[in-house]
């Protein structure tokens, strides 16, 4: 019908004297944006079709190519946004759920961004990292409740299994289905050379992976994908995902044309089924369940490994968290509302949960008010987009934090929030082969050793500023935290004083 | 605006003296060594803690009191009659200097918990009067704590220390030790509780430094029931230093190890069983660490303890002389005193000073 047909959002700019008709974009785009008119030996675009992941922008060897946002608008209206009346239109054709992928990119506050950090001036000395050292390490999982000594008098190690990080930073959940193996081992390679853990995320873990078991979570999720002894038992922790921050509150599903091959073998199920992951555990429909899968998890690793419980950040976050802190867990991850996802319905991923900021403010009082904040440390996500953001969560009261969508970045992500098609130019969101092959590990890996390797610079550096030299003295040090064009209601939510005071 | 109301850090100068075989001296000796670094402070704070000063009343904790007013007085006599037996009270005796002006109501007060109300909070005997002393700075307004050891004492005011020795006629008591401190705060205090030493219990801190790690330690010691008050660093230092001492029954050594923890480069060198200690006590206690620069001086009940921050940002240089130990910010202010040392030395950063009573007690 006529209705239904939209004018693109985006318009494909060639150049015609810069084009030499190599046929590249053609080439590059899986969405088939391109097309070579061999009478005319012309290269023409549908716009329509485009996503806006620049691959062929990027790929274009005589930068003929640019994507445009299309000056196509309808008449004005401060209620009825353009995009409001082509999702009516989208839905009236097909009746179905729109579909998202990536964060929610609406026009929420970023709290990060309405904080600042603190530095040394005369009373006390800024110290320089490259010249004294600067330590970025970190523990996750429950201290001792009290201390033992042998008959020596000697202190024994009490500790339960924890996590030992080089610096504050792991990269979350992402499974292999939802992202390609490519992407995959250049997540593991990094996380070994860095110090640090990857998350498997819900879709079990690859064969060929396990050699990288000391620096990989394993996910245990509602669907059970993938999950068996060996599984468990190969990582460096397990993580149960309750949540997540792009879809608080629903499951997931990867289409049954995505359950190929190793995929099919990796989660466990026949080629071809749609992996259907429930919205909630239902073997956990309340706080006691969860403390019975924490111990079940605890008892097939022989108490070995820690165990870290994922929630997306919802209204009454705090006392969920305190729960958990209470079942046994030794980390809580908390996901904010812009959290990342392979594909989740629109309207879920843009009006539900909460900024991670606020989240992480309430829970680590709550859990200080409580004098539980010992029993867990906290790990957060959603979105942590650079090194300054990572020091303000630590400052805020977050011994670590997940990032996804920067690691993506990395890998040469461009944002086009398409995921959900399978079509990933980039060969990250993909299982097909032609495109996977794309991303090469040996360049992916060191893409995120570079990026993490400057961010830790840059973390020391802020450090020093503040003229602290270890991490565990940033943890909830919220005076080195100041807000601005934040009302009274949201210092006192982040407990951090306004810019000035 | 007074202490407690505002971050209030500060630079400072600190002396220690201590006799490691229990000899008592008199109080002018500190004062004479504190003097000396008279340039570190700025008439806004000057104080001492003196251990073995009140032998006849050694069983007893020596409640040392600021009032505002006869009505905060009369509200805490009357908590510390249902919670105490009130052995002995009386005014501290000072003597007029005109550069200490404005002194609130000080008294002294010997006291011992109520064995009914001991038996009834279910705490160490300890723990109670910890509580006790929290309870009445938190909630009875004008009265503060500043002192609650045994046989031991903390005399503070705002002022240069040499004027606050004089003030409350320091070369009167005697004991085994002495500790002095003398402030240069960075904002302007308007009370006399935050001048240091911050005591609690029979632990005291004199402190020059200002710490990065605050709030970080603050937030986390809170958890534990102690309430930061003043928001001073001595004061975080302090409750830390109880908190690994008393309640979690860390060794001195250990606790040194935790608030001025090796750097992870120097661990990973170590043999390899202190090497699992370190790595142990530096996860167990990682919210104990305090960063930025400090020096202090822990007095406690039969011992001093002195302690540089891990990069040592803060001058503090050790010296002895026969049973005598002597610890300040400046060797002038040791040499003031003694000048005829058997060793002098400057302890590198994070190295304890721990020096104790021979046979344990007086």
């Amino acid at each position: 019908m006529a209705i239904e047909y939209l004018y693109p959002d985006y318009e494909v700019k060639r150049d015609y004297d810069r084009c030499i008709v190599c046929r590249v974009c053609e080439r590059q785009c899986a969405n088939e944006v391109h097309e070579y008119l061999p009478e005319q030996n012309k290269m023409v675009a549908d716009d329509a079709k485009c996503v806006n992941c620049h691959r062929c922008v990027s790929l274009c060897p005589t930068r003929a190519l640019k994507i445009v946002k299309s000056d196509h608008t309808f008449k004005e209206n401060a209620n009825w946004s353009g995009k409001s009346i082509k999702e009516i239109y989208k839905q009236a054709g097909s009746g179905g759920v729109l579909l998202s992928s990536m964060g929610n990119p609406e026009n929420f506050p970023v709290y990060f961004d309405k904080i600042l950090l603190n530095a040394s001036q005369v009373t006390n000395p800024s110290i320089d990292p490259l010249r004294e050292p600067m330590e970025t390490k970190v523990f996750l999982g429950a201290k001792p409740q009290k201390i033992e000594r042998d008959e020596n008098g000697k202190l024994k190690n009490n500790l339960s299994p924890h996590i030992t990080l080089s610096m504050p930073v792991m990269f979350s959940a992402m499974s292999y289905g939802s992202i390609s193996y490519n992407a995959h081992e250049s997540l593991a390679r990094a996380a070994e050379e860095l110090g640090i853990l990857y998350n498997t995320g819900e879709g079990g873990l690859h064969e060929d992976f396990y050699k990288y078991g000391k620096n990989t979570i394993v996910q245990v999720a509602s669907g059970r994908f993938g999950v068996h002894k060996d599984y468990l038992n190969s990582a460096a922790a397990i993580e149960i995902k309750m949540g997540q921050g792009a879809k608080p509150g629903i499951g997931g599903h990867l289409p049954g044309k995505k359950i190929v091959g190793d995929v099919s073998r990796t989660r466990m199920i026949p080629e071809g089924s749609d992996a259907i992951s429930p919205a909630p555990h239902h073997d956990i429909y309340s706080i006691e369940d969860l403390r019975q899968l924490v111990y079940s998890l605890k008892e097939a690793t022989a108490y070995t490994k820690p165990v870290i419980v994922k929630i997306a950040a919802v209204h009454n976050v705090a006392a969920i968290a305190s729960g958990i802190a209470r079942s046994g867990a030794d980390v809580i991850a908390i996901d904010g509302f812009r959290g990342g996802t392979g594909a989740a319905p629109t309207r879920i991923r843009d009006h539900v949960g909460l900024p991670i900021e606020l989240a992480l403010a309430s829970v680590d009082k709550r859990l200080r008010d409580e004098g539980i904040r010992d029993r867990v440390s906290i790990v957060v996500g959603g979105s942590i987009r650079s090194s300054a953001d990572i020091v303000k969560a630590v400052a805020l009261g977050a011994d670590c934090v997940y990032i996804g969508t920067a690691a993506l970045l990395a890998l040469g992500c461009h944002l086009c929030r398409s995921c959900h098609t399978g079509k990933c130019n980039w060969g990250i969101a993909t299982q097909r082969e032609d495109l996977v092959k794309r991303l090469n590990p040996n360049i992916g890996y060191k893409r995120l050793v570079n990026m993490l390797t400057a961010w830790q610079h840059e973390i020391k550096e802020m450090m020093g500023g503040m003229g602290i030299n270890s991490i565990e003295s940033l943890k909830g040090n919220r005076l080195m935290l100041r807000g601005v064009g934040l009302n009274e209601k949201e210092l006192e939510i982040l407990g951090i004083k306004h810019a000035g005071e | 605006m007074r202490e407690g109301q505002f971050r209030n850090p500060s630079g400072c100068a600190i002396s220690g003296i201590f006799s490691k075989t229990g000899r008592r001296f008199s109080g002018e000796k500190i004062i004479k060594s504190i003097t000396v670094m008279h340039e570190r402070s700025n008439g806004l704070g000057g104080g001492f803690a003196g251990y073995g000063i009140y032998p006849e009343y050694k069983d007893f904790y020596a409640f040392h009191m600021f009032y505002d007013s006869m009505t905060a007085k009369k509200e805490n006599e009357e908590f510390l009659e249902r919670h105490f037996d009130i052995i002995n009270l009386s005014k501290i005796p000072t003597r007029k200097v005109p550069q200490i002006t404005d002194e609130p109501l000080i008294w002294r007060y010997f006291v011992t918990p109520l064995p009914t109300k001991l038996a009834e909070s279910q705490l160490d005997e300890r723990e109670f009067v910890a509580k006790c002393v929290f309870k009445i700075n938190t909630t009875i307004k004008g009265a503060y704590v500043f002192s609650s050891g045994k046989n031991m004492g903390v005399f503070k005011a705002v002022g240069f220390p040499e004027d606050v020795g004089r003030f409350y006629r320091l070369e009167e008591y005697e004991g085994y030790c002495f500790t002095a401190h003398g402030r240069y705060p960075t904002n302007t205090p308007g009370w006399w509780g935050g001048a240091h030493p911050f005591a609690l219990l029979d632990y005291s801190v004199v402190h020059n430094g200002e710490i990065s790690s605050y709030d970080a330690n603050r937030r986390a010691i809170e958890m534990y029931g102690y309430k930061c008050t003043l928001k001073t660093d001595t004061e975080v230092i302090t409750y830390i230093i109880d908190y690994l001492h008393r309640k979690k029954g860390l060794t001195l050594n250990e606790i040194c190890s935790v608030i001025a923890a090796p750097f992870w480069s120097t661990i990973e060198n170590k043999p390899p069983e202190e090497k699992e200690t370190l790595t142990y006590l530096r996860n167990a206690f990682a919210s104990q660490l305090i960063t930025g620069p400090f020096s202090i001086i822990v007095g406690f009940e039969g011992g001093m303890m002195a302690l540089n921050d891990r990069l040592k940002l803060r001058s503090m240089v050790v010296g002895e002389k026969d049973d005598m130990v002597y610890i300040a910010s400046e060797e002038a202010a040791i040499r003031i005193v003694e000048s005829d040392l058997d060793r002098v030395w400057s302890p590198k950063g994070g190295e304890g000073v721990i020096v104790m009573l021979e046979g344990g007690s007086v």
